[in-house]
């Protein structure tokens, strides 16, 4: 490395700002850790990149929380299929600042309410069987209509949620090492993070389908999803899917950390919180056409999007054209995937008149995406109670105008 | 006899100090860790209080400390400015309120202080310190007085006011349940 290079790289760092450390993947060493070696320009040739006539997808941060949390939220306009590529998954940074953990000095603790307590490198965790899984990830907090310019596109709207294929090891299996004692209940599962970002996680999930992930879509987890591990947490909340993970502990009773009792507790029209929601509900959106996109002329186009639920299977997904005034099935691309985004595809010819195109997804227990209105009306609330409300998982209309522009027609 | 039961105590002595050197039964993978690494790192603290250290603080300590510590980022009198937010309202902003707060064990305040404050350096207060800033912070949002003393028994006897006011997910909703269309629960 000659002078040449590292004056570039100080230049880098100066424009890159903050992102540097993002980019990189290096500078920053956390406890004494090793400096990770740094990326090369040549990496380019050994590491393949999108045509640069084709190259502008990528996620954007909307307009901050009221909590001044980043988020990155995941294209979905842009993307084709069921996986979101690893460096556009959607991020909800809730610890301030992404940790670079060195893999060697990671360790992941196991304790509590067990007969054997149990420290793991990640190379042990590596040689356990693995298993890989398709799972979507989705914040509490996606779907938050008409959050001012946040209600632009499904990009604004619905960016965080995100598909992986996650492959590890299943929690039970650590914890069948550990011999979980009688009379346990809850996991508390932790990061190492500078925030040490803690969940509690029912003993029921845990020992089920909850996986302990060291790869996504084939590579090491990226530092922003939670490198060198995470947890998955099928179906459920992604604030449960804790990142870096370092330590569970067995218990009889939740932990009542910061994240889980009061900054996601929802707040109710009776003044009462709701916490620990866990599932996510049956949803679906259109991800083309849609808010903020024009169509160039009336003919064919094809409607496509995604849809998911908590419960496991999207068993259906229903296109409107009309506003919600008739349906016609979409067709479901195969095989679906249990807690995966599944994508529906939907032929149709634009007339040059104006519509209002929507989805309606219905899961394997036959529960059934409600309306605005109708998720309203249970609970007799205005509509724009919605507004700031978790777990929302409201049919979002999308007005196609006569000039082929796209809006959100949520509140029209 | 007395062969078989010293060979069962080598027998016992000898699993015990495999034991000791790791592993799990099916996969002889992971090590033992020591009591004081599990203690270093076991810093959760649950409702009841039962973890939390020695120590003692009270808000009257806390408003010096947050002076040096905490008014760079929640500003000089705990009403944001400076790089973030003010000391919150105990909760988050969500359609409706509660009033004052949102968080429904003390605990939960000492426990968040404890690991992820200040921002510039967690983990770094003293236990004295968390006790004398959860203090600070529960006297501002009007749970506690000036002078009471916060410690590890009176901390999770301190009653937030809106320790009644949750429910569960959905009133008897088990995991793996159909749920009422709509998804969110009705008012019982």
């Amino acid at each position: 490395m000659g002078s040449h290079s590292h004056s570039d790289r100080r230049r880098f760092l100066k424009v890159g700002g903050a992102l540097a450390s993002f980019v990189m993947g290096t500078v920053r060493s956390v406890r004494g850790q090793t400096p990770a070696p740094e990326a090369r320009p040549k990496d380019n040739l050994v590491y393949g990149q999108p045509s640069p006539f084709d190259n502008t997808i990528r996620r954007t941060t909307g307009r901050a929380t009221a909590i001044s949390d980043t988020a990155l939220m995941t294209p979905l306009q842009d993307l084709d299929g069921i996986i979101t590529p690893s460096g556009l998954h959607f991020l909800m940074d809730h610890v301030k600042g992404v940790p670079d953990i060195d893999p060697q000095q990671h360790r992941l603790l196991i304790h509590g309410m067990v007969d054997r307590p149990l420290v793991y490198t990640m190379d042990e965790l590596k040689r356990f069987p693995s298993v890989s899984r398709i799972y979507f990830l989705e914040c509490n907090a996606n779907n938050r209509p008409l959050r001012g310019p946040n209600a632009d596109s499904v990009q604004l709207v619905h960016g965080r949620t995100s598909c992986s294929e996650w492959t590890g090891v299943l929690l039970s299996v650590l914890l069948k090492e550990c011999g979980v004692q009688k009379g346990a209940s809850w996991i508390v599962a932790e990061g190492s993070d500078a925030n040490k970002y803690t969940m509690s996680i029912p003993l029921g999930k845990a020992m089920d389908d909850t996986l302990v992930a060291y790869s996504q879509n084939g590579e090491p987890v990226r530092p922003q999803q939670g490198y060198p591990v995470r947890l998955v947490v099928p179906g459920w909340e992604a604030i449960r899917a804790v990142k870096w993970l370092s330590r569970i502990k067995v218990v009889d009773q939740p932990a009542m950390a910061w994240h889980e009792s009061g900054n996601n507790a929802d707040t109710r029209p009776d003044g009462k919180g709701l916490w620990f929601r866990f599932e996510l509900g049956p949803n679906s959106v259109i991800t083309r056409p849609s808010g903020g996109q024009r169509l160039p002329g009336h003919g064919s186009y094809e409607i496509t999007g995604l849809a998911w639920t908590g419960a496991g299977v999207v068993r259906k997904v229903e296109v409107s054209i009309d506003g919600g005034r008739s349906y016609k099935e979409a067709q479901l691309q195969q095989p679906v995937h249990r807690y995966a985004h599944t994508r529906f595809r939907f032929p149709w010819k634009w007339s040059g008149e104006e519509a209002v195109l929507q989805s309606r997804s219905t899961d394997e227990r036959g529960e059934v995406q409600p309306t605005i209105a109708e998720a309203a009306k249970n609970l007799r609330v205005a509509p724009d109670y919605f507004y700031e409300a978790d777990h929302f998982n409201g049919i979002q209309p999308w007005k196609v105008n006569r000039d082929g522009s796209i809006q959100n027609a949520l509140f029209l | 006899m007395r062969c078989s039961s010293s060979l069962l105590t080598a027998v016992i002595a000898l699993s015990a100090c495999v034991t000791a050197l790791a592993q799990g039964p099916t996969y002889q993978l992971g090590s033992t860790p020591s009591e004081e690494e599990i203690k270093a790192r076991d810093t959760a603290i649950s409702p009841d209080g039962k973890e939390l250290p020695p120590g003692s603080g009270t808000a009257k300590e806390g408003a010096i400390l947050f002076a040096q510590k905490c008014a760079a980022c929640h500003g000089p009198n705990g009403d944001g400015g400076g790089l973030t937010r003010g000391i919150v309202p105990l909760g988050n902003a969500k359609p409706v309120k509660l009033p004052v707060s949102l968080v429904p064990y003390a605990t939960t305040v000492w426990d968040f202080i404890n690991r992820a404050m200040p921002q510039s350096k967690p983990g770094s207060l003293t236990a004295n310190e968390v006790y004398a800033a959860t203090a600070y912070v529960l006297y501002r949002n009007e749970v506690i007085k000036e002078t009471d003393v916060l410690d590890a028994r009176s901390l999770p006897k301190v009653r937030m006011p809106n320790r009644d006011n949750f429910i569960p997910a959905q009133p008897g909703w088990k995991p793996g349940e159909k749920r009422p269309f709509g998804y969110y629960p009705v008012n019982k």
